[in-house]
């Protein structure tokens, strides 16, 4: 018994000495993804480095997306590796901190990018650990740049977060008619995840502008695999438009049902199903998608070939993408988003995040999703969005039109 | 639309999932019966199938991966109750439930770990996922087998059980734990045969799960196993049929609390939505409280009687 | 009560005082963007842990009834905290597709009549009611459940657990509960502060921790009454107990209820901690960390339990990080040490410790008293050596009768 305890102490205390080097350490290189040799081992030559947080989901629900977000930041990363601050030059180094798409491990992600020394934070891929991360970055007065999260309340009442995408009311009356009017639906089946923030916030705007009485709006728990029965539903309901902003692990899921269903009625989605899982899912189906998304390929030729070379000679980056160098539009806002961080850095002239918040508000931009400037909120001044429609045939995806606020 | 044709495609989509619950159902019953232990890790154990799948069929070609799937599971079982809850045989009932929690929680975060967090597609069998068409409604030929392959493998295992020295050993065993060792059994290779037997069923299962929903993911095991231990326990612990049957009706259940609002909306029985979709996980809860409440042993299960 | 017992309740007491004291300074001390701000998330969210887990350990540890709903029942702290506590003008906002039922919030009205001790007044009514709210789940639950047998009681109450977090996710109840969205912006740490003229005093790991070690010493209060022998009859032997005149249903039912109270406040202290509440954070996942955290440190030993959860909580969210980004003790090794790393190694240790050490940490002692063992054990063996060295001279004289028994420490 007593040999027992000891050892049982004696683990512990090898806990408690992994946390002193650990604190020695914290300047932990890549994760899971990246180009070898890229960002770790930054202070070797002893050059000045400035460390920018990357809070994203590397695991979990909302995983894929947040991989290749993180994508678009390590080859802008690779293609501009310096920045002049206050006249002098620093390395950049990207620190990781996965939130695992769940909003109860985000505050302590933040806090460890937070206590890492980051001077900004790009992220996230999510709106609910972005909401969820906000008190924790408000209270350390860390600027967060959200990359993709759309949800209002990711921005309202943070003052400290700001965002280069566009928000969900907007996204949602542009689907909205989108719907009623190309596709001439009158009656909508809205699908939802349970406890999800950006599913159910973007599907609500979406009913206010389609019309309450048009809509039937169901939700579905987590670790669902079984979507037939809501396929059913709308059939059975007589809908005529399928919308589904959910994640990419739950729609490859549903394309899968409603094709083998017969579904006969065209998919709508926002964002998130912009990425090559949907484009392996409906490869060789019938189902007709429609997505509102930031990007399309074909906009910015310079970086397209530049990313896609950098993806194909990287077997991480390949792995990371799906297995296939077809571009998802969060790359390239994670890639505008690296560029903004280094433009507030180069405008603050000091790697302290208090200076760099001081010049976001009124920092401008321009990238390849876009001019990028922030208002009163810190949202991004975006009155446009890209609508995508899937070509079962080729596997890619074919541009529709450029919808405005209206 | 008929009332029947309202409902035929929740009902053939329930029986199609209950038939896959009640694969990993007959497992839980198994062990529980023989060792009184909830089996935490079978329902990962289960997904970990549908990833050996993903990960073989890229390598090898089917009809060569579909056996090596079944024995390597077979193996993970084996050594799981070699190595988990053999050397707590002895112990208080809680120490060994917490060491299948403990397995359970070590094998998703594996799972989570090797896939490095993105989810797989489970690669398409041929032929049983080929689209057919039955009583005016599309699905996978899958649907359609799930239920005649399920009875047919229960029949064959309720035969084993009594017609097998074996089988006879089992039943045994789950009257009588030390008195059968008296008489001569070797609890081991019972036990053995039991966890071999039970994650066979498991991952002919998965087979059948994953080919009708081709996404895996580290938690793709979590749910299905707990609602596949909730049929065991309503159809009545130790009762192999009592699992299948119980499986099945909780299968349907859930698919028709699913489609509960449209069939109540499209009959006009209600103006408005209520929701019932936002309970159809927690709708198998209330039938095992239901049942526990008024007939604790289960649907088929015996009353034993509790000495002083 | 004996003279060296009240000596070594005072000693608890103070070492717990200046525990407190410490948390105290070190909240002023560490500013967020420091190095070590990582030990002040730990011993937030440790603390509430370590009241979950030894809430969890009255109940399973105890008492003997193996209940897995414990998530459940921190779901409906944790919401009834956030109701009670969102600033009216907030309302609107965070219910942000429904109309809110509940408009106004406890702290806020009492401090708009006795300022920040109105707020301080009207958070620990929050948590208390939180905690009420919960016992009253507990009762409801606690009447067809508790006669179950052990197996049938993890899989009931872990039922219950999903049907309440089903039921908060509900559409229907959104007005109250705000359906499938987060609450936000309700009374957490990062508002409690207090400013003093010119600096400000910061709270944020002083309320929650403080909360912790009163519930805690409550539970252990209660353990060491006539209730808490009741408790560990039962564990026992069931049977026997009842023959002892112990009323089982009454006895089962009350250490059911105090378990939920203290798992409904811990859930209003996580609230509090992450700023956020809501359903989807608290899974069966959750009630099996809880668990391997009382494994961890003894079942049967609250400060095990404490021991176990902050072990548990440092260990994966703040020393095995390195383990996912590929340096770790000074071996780089990005392609093993990627993401997810971390959870296998802690899982393998939680394995290690569930198989060969299975009482534990601390076993089913509490940690005065091994200390206090430890100490007497030393001071009996300084003892019989001076003993033996005196002897062996006394030896060689005439052979004189051991009249004298070595007083060991009592």
């Amino acid at each position: 018994m007593k040999v027992r305890k000891l050892m049982a102490l004696g683990l512990s205390l090898v806990m408690a000495a992994s946390l002193a080097a650990c604190s020695g350490s914290s300047s932990g290189g890549s994760s899971s993804g990246g180009s070898s040799g890229g960002s770790s081992g930054g202070s070797a030559s002893g050059s000045k480095v400035v460390k920018i947080g990357v809070f994203e989901p590397q695991s979990g629900d909302n995983g894929a997306g947040g991989k290749q977000e993180i994508l678009g930041m390590q080859y802008a990363n690779q293609e501009q590796p310096t920045v002049e601050i206050g006249g002098e030059t620093y390395e950049v180094q990207l620190e990781y901190a996965d939130n695992a798409s769940s909003n109860d491990k985000a505050p302590t992600a933040a806090q460890t990018l937070i206590s890492n020394g980051v001077s900004v934070v790009l992220g996230s891929y999510g709106s609910g650990v972005s909401i969820a991360a906000g008190d924790t970055f408000l209270n350390a007065k860390m600027p967060a740049i959200g990359v993709t999260c759309t949800n209002p309340q990711v921005t309202a009442g943070c003052d400290v977060y700001f965002r280069i995408c566009f928000l969900d009311p907007f996204q949602g009356t542009v689907l909205a008619n989108y719907a009623k009017k190309d596709l001439g639906a009158t009656k909508a089946y809205c699908l939802a995840k349970q406890g999800d923030d950006y599913s159910g916030g973007l599907c609500n705007y979406f009913i206010e502008a389609f019309g309450k009485d048009n809509c039937i709006y169901e939700q579905f728990p987590e670790g669902t695999s079984d979507y037939s029965t809501y396929v059913t539903n709308a059939q059975n309901q007589g809908c005529d438009v399928f919308f589904s902003p959910v994640s990419t692990e739950a729609a490859a899921q549903i394309i899968a049902k409603a094709s083998a269903q017969n579904i006969g009625m065209p998919i709508l989605a926002g964002d998130t199903w912009d990425s090559n899982v949907i484009l392996d899912a409906a490869k060789g189906t019938d189902v007709e998608i429609c997505v509102t998304t930031f990007y399309q390929e074909g906009a910015n030729a310079n970086f397209d070939e530049g990313i896609k070379k950098w993806i194909n000679g990287d077997s991480t980056a390949k792995a990371n993408n799906g297995g296939n160098d077809e571009l998802a539009a969060v790359t390239a806002m994670g890639y505008d988003a690296y560029y903004v961080a280094l433009e507030a850095l180069k405008a603050a002239g000091s790697t302290e995040p208090t200076k760099v918040l001081e010049v976001l508000p009124s920092l401008k931009y321009t990238g390849v999703t876009g001019d990028i400037s922030f208002n009163e909120v810190g949202d991004a001044n975006r009155d446009s969005a890209v609508v995508k429609k899937c070509n079962t045939e080729t596997g890619k995806w074919d541009f529709v039109t450029v919808a405005k606020a209206e | 639309m008929s009332l029947g044709q309202t409902i035929l495609p929740y009902i053939i989509s329930g029986i199609s999932v209950g038939g896959q619950y009640s694969l990993i159902a007959i497992g839980y019953t198994m062990v529980y019966g023989i060792l009184r232990l909830i089996n935490f890790a079978h329902g990962d154990v289960f997904m970990v199938a549908g990833l050996m799948m993903v990960y073989l069929a890229a390598a090898l070609p089917l009809y060569i991966a579909i056996p090596l799937v079944i024995l390597f599971t077979v193996l993970l079982g084996f050594t799981i109750e070699r190595v988990a809850y053999k050397p707590l045989r002895t112990a208080p009932r809680m120490s060994v439930m917490i060491s299948a929690i403990g397995v359970s929680y070590l094998l998703q975060n594996l799972a989570l770990y090797i896939t490095g967090g993105l989810n797989k597609n489970y690669p398409a069998i041929p032929w049983i996922s080929d689209s057919v068409s039955i009583f005016g409604m599309q699905t996978t030929r899958v649907t359609i087998i799930t239920p005649f392959l399920t009875v047919f493998l229960s029949a064959v295992l309720v035969w084993l059980i009594t017609h097998t020295k074996l089988g006879m050993a089992m039943r045994a065993v789950s009257k009588d734990f030390e008195t059968s060792q008296l008489m001569g059994i070797r609890i081991n290779n019972v036990i053995s045969a039991t966890f071999i037997i039970g994650t066979f069923l498991a991952s002919v299962g998965s087979m059948l799960f994953f080919t009708n929903y081709p996404g895996v993911v580290p938690t793709s095991g979590g749910m299905p196993g707990l609602k596949a231990f909730v049929a065991a326990v309503f159809g009545g612990i130790g009762s192999i049929p009592g699992a299948v049957i119980g499986a099945f009706i909780i299968g349907i259940c859930e698919s028709l609390i699913k489609g509960l609002d449209t069939i109540l909306l499209t009959r006009g029985v209600i103006a408005d939505q209520v929701g019932f979709a936002t309970f159809s996980d927690a709708f198998t809860f209330v039938l095992l409280i239901i049942i526990l409440v008024f007939k604790p042993t289960g649907l088929f299960g015996e009353k034993s009687t509790d000495k002083v | 009560m004996t003279a060296s017992e009240r000596n070594k309740n005072l000693k608890i007491f103070a070492a717990t005082g200046l525990f407190l004291f410490v948390i105290l300074i070190l909240d002023q001390v560490i500013k967020p963007t420091s190095s070590l701000s990582m030990l002040l998330t730990v011993l937030q969210k440790g603390s509430v842990y370590a009241l979950a887990a030894v809430s969890m350990n009255l109940l399973n540890g105890f008492t003997g009834l193996f209940s897995l709903g414990h998530a459940g029942f921190m779901l409906i702290g944790a919401y009834t905290y956030a109701i009670l506590t969102i600033p009216a003008a907030a309302r609107d906002t965070v219910y942000q597709y429904y109309h809110a039922i509940v408009r106004f919030s406890i702290p806020e009205t009492l401090s708009s009549f006795a300022g920040p001790l109105g707020t301080v007044i009207g958070v620990g009514i929050a948590v208390t009611i939180a905690g009420l709210v919960a016992a009253l789940f507990a009762f409801l639950i606690g009447l067809p459940v508790l006669r179950l047998k052990s197996d049938y009681l993890a899989i009931a109450t872990l039922g219950f657990a999903e049907i309440m977090r089903a039921i908060c996710q509900w559409g229907k109840l959104g007005p109250l509960t705000n359906g499938s969205n987060l609450l936000k912006s309700f009374a957490r740490i990062s508002t409690f502060k207090l400013d003093l003229g010119g600096t400000t005093l910061s709270f944020s790991t002083f309320v929650p921790v403080f909360i912790a070690t009163v519930c805690i010493g409550l539970i252990v209060l209660l353990v060491n009454s006539t209730y808490g022998r009741a408790f560990k009859a039962i564990r026992d032997d069931e049977i026997a107990a009842e023959a002892m005149g112990v009323n089982l249903a009454k006895h089962k039912m009350l250490s059911f209820c105090t378990s939920c109270f203290f798992a409904g406040i811990a859930g209003a202290c996580m609230a509090m901690v992450l700023s956020i509440a809501q359903a989807s954070n608290f899974k069966s996942a959750m009630t099996y960390e809880i668990l391997l955290m009382v494994v961890l440190g003894g079942i049967g030993s609250i400060t095990g339990s404490v021991i176990g959860a902050m072990l548990f909580i440092s260990a994966s969210e703040w020393w095995l990080r390195g383990l996912d980004s590929g340096t770790f003790l000074g071996i780089n090794a990005p392609g093993i040490f990627r993401n997810g790393f971390r959870l296998v190694v802690f899982s393998i240790i939680i394995m290690v410790v569930v198989l060969f050490f299975r009482q534990g940490i601390m076993g089913d002692k509490e940690l005065p008293d091994a200390i206090q063992a430890f100490r007497t054990k030393r001071k009996m063996k300084a003892e019989a050596k001076a003993a033996a060295a005196a002897e062996t001279p006394a030896a060689a004289e005439a052979p004189a009768a051991p009249d004298e028994t070595p007083k060991g420490g009592a």
